[in-house]
């Protein structure tokens, strides 16, 4: 059967900000989709409020909206675009719900849009706890013992009667958000409670534990015909109790016999018929019992989901295009596969190699959290490697995560003395370095069948590890040995270390000697059965390669690798666009990335795509194959720049900037001494090795001043002190390492200073201003987890002249060819130079989306050797305004406080587009999640330095007709101004205090500006409480000052929705 | 131990034996399921050849004591790129090599599978010497070349049980009597007649139509087979003289020779279809089944008249011939494998519709 004719025009929501949980895999699905659908002659509407996103480029959709993800805001979408049709099954658990949420309020119904790729009923069937196992009754599958529950009460109850520990199951929440284990009664009390509220539906599944159990994932697709076929089978190397974004993954099952897959194949197509999904993508999780192989239906998702998205990267099906065909009317047998193009898409793929998936985390930001392992997600990315056997594959991934790691050990950075004590609870208690624990574990003579038992780790997995472990420390020099050593994955680092000689360059040298060269094979769908057309490949030692090298121009490109906070989908945006960038100009593009869950990953976006980890060895393998015009490494953010001087020392030629350029942007005395010749000013700085030192310059600048360790990324281990001891006890910390070679940069703290960031494109003849952005809250709040205005919606237009002329200056004095970005305070009117970042920022994306202009796109072609000139860029006068909000973790890591500073804690970001700030800055917060009050009681709190700003911040609110609340000293400074505040007592003043009325919903708006690095309790446990009940915090006076714009434009102004290409 | 695999046009690839030595001539096929080594490795219709797993990591879950598909290994050879020895499953009874061991079938690793694979794709299926030997190649390549090749070779009747036998399996009453003709029956055949309410008689291939006219039997079913249909010439008399008397079910081998049988013939495809994951379309439901193959030889639907003959299902990939019935007599065929063992369970109704077909016969009697 052909596609449907009658419907015509697709509303496809998006995924929004990255979260944990939810990051670029809905990119990836998302641009698929809409490219599916305009292929076959839709018209796509699109809606997502995450700017850096390849999906919301206007040339992607027909009409697209970045706006806030919100019921009323799609309601408004759909009032003026009358789709026939929404598609709700490619934006992650965020879009599923948003278009339930429509279906109920009966917007779906009353302007006539159909939901298809799943319809609501399949959607609560699969969501719906207590009605998915129902379903599983239905059709003779197990389900884990479990009751649902409606309160703390119900809760109890059943966990009595299942006994400790049992698991706590949010309904309708991605990413186990809320949920957890429970081992007492205390413990369930407190997961219960979080769990009731991140569940739309107030609904928790009380669930008996089958933890150490063997955990499996098969991707399914299902069309209106009933023909289903797997995509792909998961096995999980962390058993049950571990989330399965935060678990170590390996494709295809290991230990199953064909019997016992067979099975779980006949239970996933049963599942799907019985739900109801009959146009599309699903996912279904099992667990079995590793004594007796007794199954239980975990869990199914009726949508494309992170693990579809590494199951696509990891066959070379790309499951949610075909979703979104599926969708529209075609059956699986109508469609071709991508791959061969010669057979259908209607088969199993079947794989000659091993995927291994290693998350990512970020433990390290929130050093309030204990770094512990449960059924919530909380890595921030993941990395992905192929290798034909499972020891290669797995010590790729490892090398990919940019963990400074380079395999499974023996890189000079093994655990060295770990207490047996520690140990066994390392390996008993799931953790982001259990995997170094049991390499401690084996190094030390532990047996598998020891670990086993701590760990639960099925066998299979741990004898592979200890054959690593046991076989390293015999490798040698010899041919026979080194190639041996590569099968299995070692690096040249690896092998440097355990072979004490000298470099990782001096043991390439011996294997090339030797003629041990990595080979290139092809993935393929069909393990070399038939011919393939697409170039996708990964690197292995064997006889064969299959690389297809052309005569043609190319250029290699270095993605970002893994998602971490600091480093995310923005610069994923700038290598795709690079990528396209490059084959417009008639060349050859090559992608080079390990991040399953990109775009830039998507074979069809580049000429060649080598999934292969980012770390020099592996990327000269490829430029020494390729022989490329040279490397781009200004689009993967830091991770590619800290190769480029590596790797230019060995001959590969880096387009763009040169590092010589780079090296004065970050070297600190070459940085100062531009500075200098330039005539601009930078912040009073030094440079320390020890506490002495630090104290003697600290006191030269003058508190407060800014620390940080040299090299970092995302303001790692930055902050503000104020005092001599609050320096003490940084630098006593343990956080830092001060060395001779690692020294710690102290720099004077612009207080209240407004930070400026501006991108620029630069041939270094010409240079174009992209952007710049003032930032709302004050210089010291890192960058990344500031909101910014573009245009700048407070500076004064001779500030801005001196910010454009100072960029142009610094780009041209660099030399910089491609992208640049600096980071400017204003203080006073002067202008400081904080940071100058010669590469592309987090914030192309967002000028790019604000400016109309593809800014990484046409910096490619300025690498590429076109001038500024012959690019005629003219940048539009903007009237319009782009607000830019970050978007935190902070609900996925209790017990942390969610004040901001100098180290990068966001995870992503939205936009926010109107015509003007407030109403900019609204639809940010909007979208950013944050509930903005019209009414009732703000409570106000703020530190004595802020006090003279609070008038401008409450009369307003006042006139608005909110109330007032604060404690003693704010209550008496607003009394002073003749504003009345009800006044309330602080938590240690006695009761009802503050807390209690957040508490009782009697709190609306919290404004809290913090009292210091080591805040007061009070202050914390207020931050806290309101995050927990999602009540708004402003923790920043600048902040506050746009909350009440964004207030204000909310009350006296209609919200209106206007798609990108009506802007441009 | 060193092991050569080496190509009648005299390419080479090298690996190591990790079971058994010396030397096996045999064809190379690959086989792209990820799953069930032991059901491929017990499955008669092996005979005669090098089974490459194209799966590259095989082993890891051992030998069990059930997933059995014949009394003993008839392939020559297991070829693998790497062979794992600590297998991990509460059913394993023994590893990998063992087994091979104990049944005298040499099993090589570290070879380049891929590469072989794609060798076979495009240079097709031939005579091959699997040695661990060191003699010189010149004298390898004579030995290979008067080597017999496939074509032309009766593997069935060599795999084929001596006598006959019942196969009963207790919880299920049995409606039907089935005559089998062991061509190299795979036992999962066996195990679903029986789920579907038959009771089993298996011959030897060579058996005499008359024989099984004699019993009364509802039905008689033609299992899988190795090699070359059309050397089975007494399976296909038997067949010819049963023909239009007796409903009639072959799967594979079984399906080849009923398509010889009615006057077709078959020719050898260049490389096969080996795995369990090739789509057929059942042209009478637009259904798609993911389904079990395993054949180096295919009818040609030149050969016979569409007046007699309906075609129910093709192959997706490379539209052949996958399943066809008779428009006059009560016989119906499939080239895949409906019993999986291993592969996906799509196609189980075929059973059910033998069972069917049975039964109408039985009331018309």
């Amino acid at each position: 059967m052909p596609k449907r004719t009658d419907i015509k025009r697709i509303l496809l929501i998006g995924s929004g900000p990255i979260v944990i949980g939810q990051a670029c895999e809905f990119d990836y699905s998302g641009t698929q989709a809409c490219k599916a659908l305009r292929e076959e002659g839709y018209e796509v509407v699109l809606v997502n409020s995450n700017p850096a996103t390849i999906m919301t480029d206007p040339s992607l959709a027909d009409r697209t909206y970045i706006e806030p993800l919100t019921p009323e805001v799609l309601t408004k979408i759909i009032e003026r675009e009358k789709p026939d049709a929404i598609l709700p099954t490619l934006g992650g658990q965020t879009a599923l719900n948003l278009a339930m949420e429509l279906h109920k309020r009966g917007i779906l119904s009353a302007f006539n849009v159909e939901m298809i790729g799943a319809n609501a009923k399949s959607i609560e069937k699969a969501e719906d706890r207590r009605a998915f196992k129902k379903a599983m009754d239905k059709i003779g599958l197990q389900s884990a013992k479990s009751s649902v529950a409606y309160s703390l009460e119900e809760a109890k109850n059943a966990a009595l009667e299942l006994g400790y520990p049992c698991v706590v199951r949010p309904s309708f929440t991605m990413g186990g958000t809320g949920g957890g284990i429970a081992y007492n009664q205390d413990e369930l009390e407190s997961i219960v409670g979080s769990g009731l509220r991140s569940s739309v539906t107030s609904e928790v599944l009380i669930e008996e534990s089958i933890l150490g159990w063997k955990e499996y994932e098969l991707e399914v697709m299902r069309d209106k015909n009933d023909n289903v076929v797997i995509i792909c089978s998961i096995e999980n190397f962390d058993p049950m109790g571990v989330h399965t974004g935060d678990s170590i993954t390996v494709a295809p099952a290991q230990t199953l016999t064909d019997r016992e897959y067979q099975t779980l194949r006949d239970a996933s197509i049963a599942i799907l018929k019985e739900v109801g999904v009959d146009t599309g993508g699903s996912n279904v999780q099992f667990a079995v019992n590793p004594k007796d192989g007794r199954v239980i239906v975990i869990e199914m998702n009726p949508r494309v989901s992170r693990s579809s998205a590494l199951a696509s990267k990891a066959t070379g099906f790309p499951i949610a295009k075909f979703a979104a065909k599926l969708s529209v009317g075609y059956t699986l047998d109508e469609l071709l596969n991508d791959i061969t193009r010669k057979t259908p898409a209607c088969f199993e793929p079947s794989i000659d190699y091993c995927v291994v998936k290693i998350p990512r985390f970020n433990f390290e930001k929130f050093p309030q959290t204990n770094p512990v392992l449960g059924t919530a997600m909380k890595s921030v990315g993941e990395a992905m490697s192929i290798g034909r056997t499972f020891k290669e594959a797995f010590q790729k991934a490892l090398r990919s995560l940019e963990t400074k790691r380079f395999g499974f050990g023996f890189d000079g950075k093994d655990l060295e003395n770990v207490d047996e004590a520690t140990l066994i609870s390392k390996l008993v208690t799931p953790n982001p370095d259990r995997v170094d624990y049991i390499h401690y574990a084996f190094r030390h003579g532990y047996s598998v069948g020891q670990v086993e038992d701590y760990t639960k780790i099925d066998p299979w997995f741990l004898v592979q590890m200890w054959q690593l472990v046991t076989e390293a420390p015999k490798i040698t020099a010899s041919p026979a040995s080194l190639r041996r050593a590569k099968e299995w994955g070692f690096s040249d680092k690896q092998l440097a270390f355990l072979l004490g000689k000298g470099s990782e360059l001096d043991i390439r040298q011996l294997r090339v000697a030797a003629g041990v060269l990595p080979t290139y094979k092809l993935v393929d769908t069909c393990a070399a059965e038939f011919e393939s057309v697409t170039p996708y490949f990964y690197s292995t030692y064997e006889v064969e390669d299959e690389s297809r090298i052309t005569e043609k121009s190319k250029v290699m490109i270095l993605g970002g690798g893994p998602n971490r906070i600091g480093q995310g989908i923005e610069f994923d945006y700038c290598c795709v666009h690079a990528s396209f960038s490059i084959r417009e100009e008639g060349m050859e593009s090559i992608m080079v990335n390990s991040n399953p869950e990109t775009v830039s990953t998507d074979y069809d976006i580049s000429d060649k795509l080598y999934f292969e980890p980012l770390t020099f060895e592996d990327v000269l393998n490829i430029y020494e194959r390729e022989k490329p015009l040279g490397v781009i490494v200004q689009f993967g953010g830091q991770t590619p720049l800290n190769l480029s001087i590596e790797l230019e020392k060995a001959g590969v030629k880096v387009l763009g900037t040169s590092s010589a350029s780079i090296d004065i942007a970050e070297d600190r005395d070459k940085f100062q001494h531009m500075i200098a010749k330039l005539g601009l000013q930078q912040p009073k700085n030094g440079i320390v090795v020890s506490l002495v030192d630090a104290l003697r310059v600290a006191n030269e600048i003058g508190y407060p001043v800014l620390v940080r360790p040299s090299y970092v990324l995302g303001g790692a281990s930055m902050e503000i002190v104020y005092t001599d001891a609050e320096l003490t006890r940084y630098m006593k910390s343990g956080q830092v390492e001060i060395s001779l070679a690692k020294p710690l940069l102290v720099d004077e703290y612009l207080e209240d200073a407004i930070e400026v960031d501006v991108d620029a494109l630069c041939d270094g003849i010409e240079v174009v201003i992209a952007g710049v952005m003032e930032h709302i809250e004050e210089a010291g709040i890192h960058s990344g987890d500031s909101a910014c205005s573009l245009p700048p919606h407070s500076l004064e237009e001779d500030v801005i002249t001196s910010i454009k002329s100072a960029t142009r200056d610094i780009a041209l004095e660099l030399a910089v060819i491609g992208l640049m970005n600096i980071q400017f305070a204003v203080k006073d009117g002067t202008i400081y130079i904080l940071e100058v970042n010669p590469r592309a920022s987090r914030t192309v994306p967002f000028v790019s989306k604000a400016t109309g202009i593809p800014w990484a796109k046409l910096a490619t072609k300025v690498i590429l050797g076109k001038s500024i000139q012959e690019l005629a860029i003219v940048v539009p006068v903007m009237t319009h305004t782009a607000v830019k909000e970050a978007v935190f973790p902070f609900n996925k890591f209790p017990g942390v406080d969610i004040l901001l500073g100098p180290e990068m804690k966001s995870t992503g970001e939205v936009m926010g587009l109107d015509s003007n700030f407030g109403m900019s800055y609204l639809k940010a917060q909007l979208a950013a999640g944050q509930q903005i009050p019209t009414s009732g009681r703000v409570f106000l709190s703020v530190k004595s330095r802020d006090k003279p700003k609070l008038e401008a911040v409450a009369r307003p609110l006042a006139e608005m007709g909110f109330e007032l609340v604060a404690t003693t000293g704010t209550a008496k400074y607003l009394e002073s101004v003749g504003l009345t505040a009800i006044p309330i007592y602080k938590v240690y003043e006695g009761r009802p205090n503050i807390v209690d009325s957040i508490k009782n919903g009697e709190i609306q708006l919290i404004i809290n500006t913090p009292s210091g690095k080591n805040p007061m309790k009070d202050e914390v446990i207020i931050r806290q409480t309101a995050l927990q009940l999602n009540v708004p915090v402003v923790t920043t006076m600048s902040g506050a000052l746009a909350t009440v714009r964004a207030i204000d434009d909310y009350m006296n102004r209609k919200m209106e929705v206007k798609a990108l290409q009506s802007y441009f | 131990m060193d092991a050569r695999l080496i190509f009648e046009d005299g390419t080479v690839f090298f690996g190591r034996a990790f079971a058994g030595g010396g030397e096996r001539f045999g064809e190379v096929v690959f086989n792209t399921a990820m799953s069930g080594y032991q059901e491929v490795l017990t499955d008669p219709s092996y005979c005669g050849q090098m089974v490459l797993m194209t799966y590259p990591m095989i082993g890891s879950y051992g030998i069990n004591l059930e997933d059995v598909e014949s009394r003993g290994l008839f392939l020559e050879a297991l070829l693998v790129r790497e062979y794992i020895d600590f297998p991990s499953n509460w059913r394993s009874k023994m590893t990998l090599k063992t087994y091979l061991e104990q049944n005298n079938v040499m099993g090589v690793e570290g070879l380049d599978t891929r590469a072989i694979t794609r060798y076979v794709r495009e240079n097709g299926a031939q005579r091959t010497l699997l040695t661990t030997s060191s003699e010189s190649l010149d004298v390898a390549l004579r030995r290979i070349r008067s080597s017999p090749s496939m074509l032309g070779l009766n593997l069935a009747d060599r795999v084929s049980a001596s006598g006959s036998y019942q196969w009963r399996m207790g919880g299920h009453t049995a409606q039907y009597r089935v005559a089998v003709i062991d061509t190299g029956v795979k036992y999962n055949i066996l195990r679903l007649l029986a789920e579907h309410g038959c009771d089993c008689t298996v011959f030897p291939s060579t058996i005499d139509a008359s024989e099984i006219l004699a019993q009364d039997f509802d039905g008689v079913f033609l299992p899988n087979g190795p090699g070359d249909p059309e050397p089975v010439v007494r399976s296909i008399t038997a067949i010819k003289a049963l023909l239009g008397k007796v409903p009639i079910f072959g799967i594979c081998l079984g399906h080849q020779l009923l398509w010889l049988a009615l006057g077709g013939r078959t020719y050898k495809l260049k490389f096969g279809h080996h795995g369990s994951n090739h789509p057929v379309k059942n042209l009478d439901t637009g259904h798609v089944e993911i389904t079990s193959q395993n054949h180096g030889f295919c009818v040609d639907i030149e050969s016979l008249s569409e007046a007699d003959i309906e075609i129910t299902h093709i192959n997706l990939n490379d539209q052949t011939v996958e399943g066809f019935r008779h428009r006059h007599y009560p016989a119906f065929s499939v080239q895949y494998h409906p019993e999986s063992a291993p592969g996906p369970h799509d196609s189980k109704y075929l059973f059910k519709s033998f069972v069917d077909l049975m039964k109408l016969h039985r009331e018309a009697k």
